[in-house]
């Protein structure tokens, strides 16, 4: 059985539902139909949109909610809304919603953005490929984790938790099947918080942690 | 003598150009056409310029075609762009027969290849009723729709939809320019390119040779907005922002536009602004030729500050050139800008005269922001707005279309047969 790791990689391109929210409550109710790949989009796709990465608050929905809507609390409440915990995008929704009707609930009038600053709802087909390039041994990621483009960093690193039924990164995942013998650098790494980082300082992060461990003799 | 893709290499990075090459792999030998209306001019044939060979090199059977139409053509599509863009435009019967007719004539003239191909990329409204001719076609068709169509005069996009609404998918720079359509509405942005004269680095020398031949002066921070002299760039906004600044610091603005040839509005406007600065030394008006791209290159790199103080805005396209010269960008909070300029971050966006006065004032006289600024400028465009992105964009898109609809698409790589 072929026990190396695959490096691959993905790209991602956005589509325009054309549903357009413009004030908190319109906002709710599109989120409770809207097309689930929306959520991903507006979660995780900033990461892959750098000039986003910079944002004060960490999704689109909070971010919309700061700028447009001027409306601190409810943005505050939506950027610490971690998606990575969820096991399904639904139960993202539901979260979201849940959020959104509380402050509905709060409010004695409905938060709302001027014309030409709505709520643009966005969904993203990704293209997965595999690069080619095998670890065979996870010594191996040291001199390659450097060079590794973001988008395959936000593949193995990202994406991996909501594909894999741990939510943990495909490294994590793989150095697993070696049993207790990468116990220490699984640890290292699952303590990575990729919430507050760019790709760009994960990546930093991940190729420290992997030196660290085997400068010190694995 | 490098390729192409090297010499992007040494300003993207190789990495970027080996996703590049791994995403293309899968669509060597493939057969994708592009078609507009102009081989030269536009922004559109200035991205088509360097699109085509880069897809090339990496092997991939790319081509342009450029459709050929007569007065009574130009004319419609003329009004047809202006009426996309909200004017309100009647456009006689006449010269929509016209439009059929040269569709159907270029259609007939490249019949095979459009039959053929498996991917048509046909841009902007000028060719797009070729689809309705192409019975017989086996690719996928994509309409790449580089204007604002937000709030369209409706009996003109009504007509126009026809057309686009049976093509697989549509192409828009923003979500904001979008009109719902049947079919998936792909948002790519522009982007501008590195190598090109309008944006490739320039000595010091040559920037200070077209400085001194315009009289502007190097000693006085400079603050330039390039821009078409248009009411909706706000160029005596720009003026009165300059006559608040100079009352606090020394100051030079110089406004870089277009000559207003045949435009009657752009000429009202331009002795507008003419009046407006009066006899002022420390203001400079320049009316530059389109095809200018080194002089508006060297103003963009010797100006300490670029503004952009749009009322509306497209995409924004100088001011992505700005931010890649390393800029701090003071830029009106509409359109495309928004994407660019990042409040705080990379420049600032304001609504008023005043607002573009005081962030002005606030960068000349913190330079160490400036430069900070100015890094985080070039690096925004570095990472979201080079022609790179752009490509890598089309090749996912169309990788999306070939291999389905889901929003997850697992490929095996291996070259198109």
């Amino acid at each position: 059985m072929d026990t190396s790791f695959n490096i691959m990689d993905c790209a991602l391109i956005a589509i325009a539902t054309g549903e357009k929210a413009q004030n908190l409550r319109e906002l709710r109710d599109y989120l409770k139909h809207t097309h689930r790949g929306c959520l991903y989009y507006h979660f995780w796709g900033g990461l892959l949109r750098q000039h986003s990465s910079d944002t004060e608050f960490q999704n689109d929905f909070a971010n919309w909610a700061h700028r447009s809507l001027h409306d601190a609390r409810v943005a505050e409440q939506l950027s610490l809304i971690d998606p990575n915990i969820f096991k399904d995008l639904e139960s993202l929704r539901r979260e979201l919603i849940e959020v959104i009707e509380q402050r509905l609930y709060e409010t004695e009038y409905i938060p709302w953005a001027r014309p030409g600053n709505e709520f643009q709802f966005t969904r993203s087909q990704t293209v997965v490929f595999d690069t080619g390039i095998k670890i065979e041994h996870p010594e191996q990621f040291k001199d390659i984790l450097p060079n590794l483009t973001l988008s395959s960093i936000f593949y193995h690193c990202i994406d991996a938790r909501r594909r894999t039924d741990e939510i943990k990164s495909d490294f994590i995942v793989w150095l697993a099947g070696f049993g207790e013998q990468y116990a220490e650098l699984i640890n290292l790494l699952d303590q990575i918080d990729p919430y507050f980082t760019t790709l760009s300082e994960l990546r930093q992060e991940i190729s420290y942690v992997f030196n660290l461990y085997f400068k010190n003799g694995g | 003598m490098k390729t192409l893709l090297e010499q992007y290499a040494t300003i993207v990075g190789s990495e970027v150009i080996d996703h590049l090459k791994q995403l293309a792999n899968p669509l060597k030998g493939m057969k994708i056409i592009h078609i507009n209306s102009t081989k030269e001019g536009g922004g559109v044939a200035e991205i088509l310029n360097r699109l085509i060979p880069l897809k090339r090199e990496l092997g991939i059977d790319a081509e342009w075609e450029v459709i050929g139409g007569n007065s009574e053509f130009y004319q419609c599509t003329k009004k047809m762009h202006n009426a996309l863009q909200g004017n309100r435009e009647e456009i006689s019967g006449k010269l929509y027969k016209a439009y059929e007719d040269i569709n159907l004539q270029n259609y007939e003239r490249l019949r095979f290849r459009l039959e053929e191909a498996s991917i048509v990329f046909i841009h902007d409204p000028q060719p797009a009723a070729l689809l309705h001719y192409c019975s017989g076609r086996k690719g996928k068709w994509l309409w790449r729709c580089h204007i604002d169509v937000s709030h369209p005069f409706r009996p003109v996009w009504k007509y126009l939809r026809n057309y686009v609404e049976g093509y697989d998918a549509s192409i828009w720079s923003l979500a904001d320019f979008v009109q719902p359509l049947s079919h998936p509405l792909y948002l790519i942005p522009p982007s501008i390119d590195p190598l090109s004269e309008k944006n490739l680095e320039l000595t010091n020398e040559e920037i200070s040779g077209f400085l001194d031949a315009w009289h502007i002066d190097r000693n006085i921070p400079i603050i330039t907005q390039v821009s078409r002299f248009d009411r909706f760039k706000d160029p005596i906004g720009v003026i009165q922002a300059f006559k608040l600044i100079r009352k606090y610091t020394p100051v030079q603005l110089v406004l870089a536009g277009g000559g207003a040839t045949d435009d009657p509005e752009g000429k009202q406007v331009l002795s507008e602004v003419l009046e407006f600065a009066g006899n002022d030394p420390d203001i400079h008006i320049l009316e530059l030729p389109p095809d200018a791209h080194r002089s508006i290159n060297a103003l963009q790199r010797g100006s300490d500050i670029v503004i952009q103080k749009s009322l509306r805005e497209g995409f924004g396209l100088t001011v992505t050139e700005a931010l890649w010269k390393g800029k701090p960008v003071i830029a009106g909070h509409t359109g495309g800008i928004r994407l660019q300029v990042i409040n705080h971050y990379n420049g600032f966006l304001v609504n008023t005269p005043e607002g573009t006065a005081l962030r002005v004032r606030y960068l000349l006289k913190h330079p160490d922001i400036i430069e900070l600024m100015g890094k985080r400028a070039h690096q925004v465009v570095l990472d979201n707005f080079l022609i790179t992105r752009h490509l890598q964009e089309y090749l996912t898109l169309v990788l999306a279309l070939i291999y389905g609809s889901e929003d997850r698409i697992e490929i095996k790589m291996q070259a198109h047969a």
